[in-house]
């Protein structure tokens, strides 16, 4: 395989169980340079713990994870701290830390991570914050005193922050009424075209994953039941991604629940 | 019999893995402070937070103490007409054992008890991923300083402790039981070694280190909400004070055996 071909993210055969409980049962999904996949599925599937895995703060119990050709299972702590420059991740809950100030939570990756000088940066935090809609004086607040919505742009405005190669969104809209989530959406758009990056997206908000992605995967029961081009999930025969993607009660999903 | 074994064997064998993983633990985040980056400014803090905001706490219980230990023995000596006996009964005890567990109990108390529910609520909201993912070991950057400032700080407020528990039975001998002040103080200083006070020291810093490793192993393996970090806080405190009490048996058999 060539330089230009080599997926970014290749994921192969991944499993992952807690206890007797099968989480992800043979992961089979690729991201390219500079794609946003979405992965879609309904709660509880796995989505992120299959981030987690690809992020590595959880080990797979078979399987394959490469970035950029390069296999990550089995990494040690020095190579996984190397790497991890590479990537930016928001999490669902923002995940800020409560011990320091906004902007202090922007340049942590920056000072703690890269060992930059502090004025510097707070001068790209500060630029970070500005770049998702936020002004200085937020910079100076505690993440205890923002809103759901603006603990989701500083999370943003952290991930970005070091300008990192593959970006890992975990449920961006999940608890925003819809016109922040929109707000977020367009700024994930945004960030993610002028960094260059790559962006792999887990969600259950089809509104979302419509709007941030270039190609979408389905995942249930641990497998990926589906994938393709954004277009093309609103054509697909697929009786499971077909239930989903319209937010039907009836359909196979809802059977096998109720047949648990 | 087998029924009746089988709880037995499953009990000890999960103790063996918890004392296993908490060992690995405590290696691991030891182990990161030989590699940069090192927090020294973090590892200040701890230290003042440990050290100097227990101060209030540890000074209040070992000054009764001291008290209460005058006030016991005089009780208890004059039954044998060895009522001379008080001062230096309170100083090798208030140096060799009630220092230490006094103020590694009320630390535990107070700091292990807050390490767990600050780790804890970390974990629980993944701020420790987020640590991770920021090319942040957590536990070069959260544990490891913790346990260099409890490994530290403790010798500082045991010694504290100590002149504060001495100065309250000083306070009884001579204001309540009429002892000469000069005398008490001569008796005082008389029988009390350097390996007494030293040994005192000896077990502060291990007691420290014991109750900031319970905080953070208990913190950083702590699951399901704020249930979870509850849970997490209690096994601390306890888990804690319970070592302090086993180890100061065994370090006391170790100092002073004969």
């Amino acid at each position: 395989m060539t330089q230009g071909t080599t997926p970014k993210i290749s994921v192969r055969g991944v499993k992952k169980s807690f206890g007797p409980k099968v989480v992800l049962d043979g992961i089979d999904v690729d991201c390219a340079a500079g794609e946003s996949l979405v992965i879609i599925g309904g709660s509880g599937t796995g989505k992120s713990v299959l981030i987690k895995c690809i992020l590595g703060l959880l080990r797979p119990e078979a399987g394959s994870i490469r970035i950029d050709g390069v296999e990550t299972v089995g990494m040690t702590r020095a190579q996984r701290e190397t790497l991890m420059r590479k990537f930016g991740m928001l999490f669902q809950g923002g995940a800020l830390f409560d011990s320091l100030t906004v902007w202090q939570n922007v340049a942590f990756g920056l000072i703690q991570g890269r060992g930059a000088d502090r004025d510097e940066a707070r001068r790209i935090a500060l630029e970070k914050l500005a770049a998702v809609g936020l002004g200085e004086a937020v910079g100076q607040l505690s993440p205890a005193e923002l809103s759901g919505g603006m603990q989701k742009r500083v999370a943003l405005a952290r991930a970005i922050a070091a300008e990192p190669e593959i970006i890992f969104f975990d449920e961006p809209t999940t608890g925003l009424d819809p016109i922040m989530a929109d707000v977020i959406n367009d700024l994930i758009i945004k960030c993610v075209r002028e960094l260059g990056a790559t962006a792999v997206s887990i969600t259950h908000d089809m509104v979302s994953a419509r709007k941030i992605a270039d190609r979408i995967a389905m995942l249930h029961k641990g497998r990926i039941i589906w994938q393709g081009p954004t277009a093309e999930i609103d054509r697909t025969d697929n009786p499971y991604v077909d239930q989903f993607v319209h937010g039907r009660a009836e359909g196979p999903i809802e059977m096998e629940v109720r047949a648990a | 019999m087998t029924n009746f074994l089988a709880p037995i064997g499953a009990t000890f064998l999960a103790f063996l893995a918890v004392t296993g993983r908490i060992v690995i633990f405590a290696g691991q985040s030891l182990g990161a402070g030989f590699t940069p980056p090192y927090y020294p400014r973090r590892i200040l803090r701890q230290i003042v937070d440990i050290g100097y905001f227990s101060l209030p706490v540890v000074g209040l219980t070992a000054v009764f103490t001291g008290m209460v230990l005058a006030l016991q023995s005089y009780t208890g000596f004059s039954r044998f007409n060895a009522e001379s006996a008080v001062a230096t009964v309170v100083v090798l005890s208030v140096t060799r054992e009630l220092g230490p567990v006094i103020a590694g109990l009320m630390v535990a108390g107070r700091v292990g008890a807050a390490m767990a529910a600050e780790i804890g609520t970390m974990r629980v909201t993944d701020q420790i991923d987020a640590l991770t993912t920021l090319s942040t070991d957590p536990l070069r950057y959260l544990v490891l300083p913790r346990l260099v400032a409890g490994l530290v700080a403790l010798p500082f407020l045991v010694l504290v402790a100590d002149i504060i528990g001495i100065f309250g039975g000083f306070l009884v001998g001579t204001y309540k039981l009429n002892f000469n002040p000069s005398s008490y103080l001569t008796q005082t200083g008389q029988h009390l070694e350097t390996m007494d006070v030293v040994s005192g020291l000896i077990k502060a810093s291990v007691f420290g280190f014991v109750v900031t490793l319970m905080g953070c192993y208990h913190g950083y393996h702590s699951r399901g909400g704020a249930a979870g970090v509850g849970q997490a806080t209690t096994y601390a405190v306890v888990s804690a004070s319970i070592l302090i009490l086993l180890l100061d048996y065994v370090l006391t058999a170790a100092f002073f055996a004969k």
